[in-house]
């Protein structure tokens, strides 16, 4: 071995540690930005040390370097532009989108290898092969899977189950392919045309497969997805000899894993059922008897203004509505004129509240809402009844009380205890459905009043108000 | 090969167990944020299209190792810069406590918000982590 490999793998070593060590630190919110700091200091040595061994290897060619250095920059560009330019509330899109590039590279090496050294008459072995074989299913199936789940999210594909005819036979045919192209292709049977049969058909259940899934259950997916892309990573390691790549794949696949199992749970949802997919098609609409509108009671500005002045303590329950009309700094005024005035506030947040698990945080942290007042789902719950107002904006699968009763489609998701608060004050535009697809019994409670408006202007207008008449 | 072959193996399942511990215990609170720095760690990727442009000599070759250092190098610098926007917003103004608050749960950050040195200590308590696990409470 010579002294440029020594520290080529002294440096790889490193830099995997430096991933431990910022994963570890993402356990605390005080840590978390030294964490991935950490991380992409590792991250940039080893892209840095790779680059010393090529120019050691004196075997890259001009077009080599060339293809290295537009690559690298159209690439980083792309990632910086995006990363700087999006919106809090389109961030769930945008990892998605960078996980599925993440798994189309990590696909794309296999394909070279394979394309490079494989075949019958190649001198890849049967172990390679067959890594070659499965980084080329998951990273392509996280590709496209990625890619549609990216879509959906930002809105560009309707965000609800697309339920093709007869799908689960579909989806079972497009898997036996990739089946029978595997087998041929780790068996030396058919070379390269399997590969490329491989590579349509994984591209095509990763579509089929998201396409079945609903908005609600978006995140959960993209979570898995990213797990899938570790994992191709890692067996991109084992097809270039690269023990950092697995090291690293292997990381992102388990702990990508974890947060999936954790996310589901939150939700009250079993990840086989989201695969499955299907969920909140809206056929259980009704579960209500008489429907949406009967028996709801609205509120002006001024009398919901009056009471949340007055109260003694305030529950704010932030949900995507907010986070849509962007209205997370309209709540933060607003909190804080009723705290000049005395008003006890706290934010309780479902931990699937936003788009993803944390995101609302991310959101109301980004209009500086002071971390201590962002309650968690336990923490809070037991304190709604001590509150004089439940201020829920944009939330709604989250507060339906039928998730106590069995029977209904969001039966024993845990939820936020905000009927048990002495008034309760919605907001919300219309008095549609959320992602379950079923009336929110809430909003028929003698206790809730409905202030239907978007959040920003509903928001801006309850602001005006409380200066105005209690100012 | 093969003993070369079973070292790579060795190093991925101990991997998966540290990826698996490493994770556990990370609050609702950061799933968002830590999704995505994981997201940006498997950008490692970019190393593997680095390598295959060593062996790349055909058009189609360097298309492939093109598009593929093109697609990691976006995975990586994009997922790290997200990531630390997101991160950087939890900075409260002025005051960073942990989210214990007022009471209830409570405790869920003892010592290790405060002092981002401790981070080793940070992690709560088998209770605690009982506690944060979504799905314990809300519905009877």
């Amino acid at each position: 071995m010579s002294a440029v490999d020594v520290v080529v793998r002294l440096v790889y070593l490193a830099a995997a540690t430096l991933f431990v060590i910022g994963l570890h630190l993402m356990n605390s919110p005080a840590t978390a930005r030294r964490g991935n700091v950490l991380s992409a200091v590792g991250m940039g040595a080893a892209v840095a040390v790779t680059l010393v061994l090529l120019l050691a290897a004196q075997t890259v060619t001009p077009a080599g370097w060339a293809v290295i250095a537009v690559g690298t920059l159209v690439g980083s560009a792309a990632g910086l532009y995006a990363a700087r330019r999006v919106a809090m509330t389109a961030m769930p899109q945008l990892v998605s989108l960078f996980n599925a590039v993440g798994g189309g590279a990590a696909a794309l090496i296999g394909i070279h290898d394979y394309l490079r050294f494989g075949g019958p008459d190649g001198d890849l072995t049967l172990l390679t092969t067959t890594a070659v074989t499965l980084d080329v299913i998951i990273g392509t199936v996280a590709f496209s899977g990625s890619l549609v789940a990216s879509a959906k999210l930002q809105g560009w594909m309707p965000g609800r189950p697309l339920l093709l005819p007869l799908r689960g036979a579909v989806n079972l045919v497009v898997a036996a392919v990739i089946a029978v192209a595997s087998v041929g292709l780790i068996a030396e049977l058919a070379g390269t045309p399997a590969l490329l049969l491989i590579v349509v058909a994984a591209l095509l259940l990763g579509v089929l497969v998201v396409l079945a899934i609903g908005g609600a259950d978006m995140p959960v997916v993209v979570s898995l997805l990213n797990s899938c892309t570790g994992v191709a990573v890692a067996m991109a390691g084992f097809v270039i000899g690269n023990s950092m790549l697995i090291i690293a794949g292997a990381l992102v696949g388990a702990s990508g894993g974890i947060l999936t199992k954790l996310m589901a749970d939150a939700m009250n949802r079993p990840i086989r059922a989201i695969l499955v997919g299907g969920y909140g098609t809206g056929d259980a609409a009704g579960a209500l008897p008489g429907g949406a509108g009967d028996g709801v009671r609205t509120i002006d500005a001024d009398d919901a203004a009056i009471r949340l002045a007055y109260a003694g303590r305030v529950i704010i329950v932030p949900g995507y509505g907010l986070a849509a009309a962007q209205a997370q700094h309209e709540l933060h005024e607003l909190a804080e004129l009723l705290e000049e005035r005395g008003v006890r506030v706290d934010y309780a947040i479902h931990p699937v509240a936003g788009r993803m698990p944390g995101h609302m945080n991310v959101l109301l942290a980004e209009a500086k809402v002071p971390y201590s007042q962002m309650r968690e789902m336990d923490e809070i719950n037991p304190e709604f009844p001590r509150a004089a107002v439940a201020l829920v904006v944009g939330a709604n699968d989250v507060t339906n009380p039928a998730a106590r009763r069995p029977g209904t489609p969001v039966s024993g998701m845990p939820i936020l205890d905000v009927d048990r608060a002495e008034t309760v004050i919605v907001v919300k535009r219309s008095l549609g459905h959320g992602y379950a697809g079923i009336d929110n019994e809430l909003y028929t409670d003698p206790r809730t009043r409905m202030y239907l408006a978007d959040a920003k202007t509903a928001l801006s207008e309850l602001g005006t108000a409380v200066k105005t008449l209690v100012g | 090969m093969v003993p070369e072959a079973l070292d790579d193996l060795t190093v991925f399942l101990l991997s998966l167990l540290v990826g698996y511990a490493v994770i556990s215990r990370v609050p609702a609170t950061l799933h968002t944020p830590l999704m995505s720095a994981a997201n940006a760690i498997h950008g490692v990727v970019l190393v593997g299209a680095l390598i295959i442009a060593i062996t790349a000599d055909t058009p189609a070759g360097y298309a492939l190792a093109l598009v593929a250092t093109a697609f990691a190098a976006m995975n990586a610098v994009g997922g790290y810069v997200v990531t630390d926007r997101m991160l950087q917003m939890f900075r409260g103004p002025g005051r960073r406590p942990g989210r214990a608050g007022g009471g209830g749960a409570g405790g869920e950050h003892h010592g290790g918000a405060d002092a981002a040195d401790a981070a080793v200590d940070a992690d709560p308590g088998g209770p605690d982590a009982a506690a944060r696990r979504p799905g314990t409470g809300g519905a009877p």
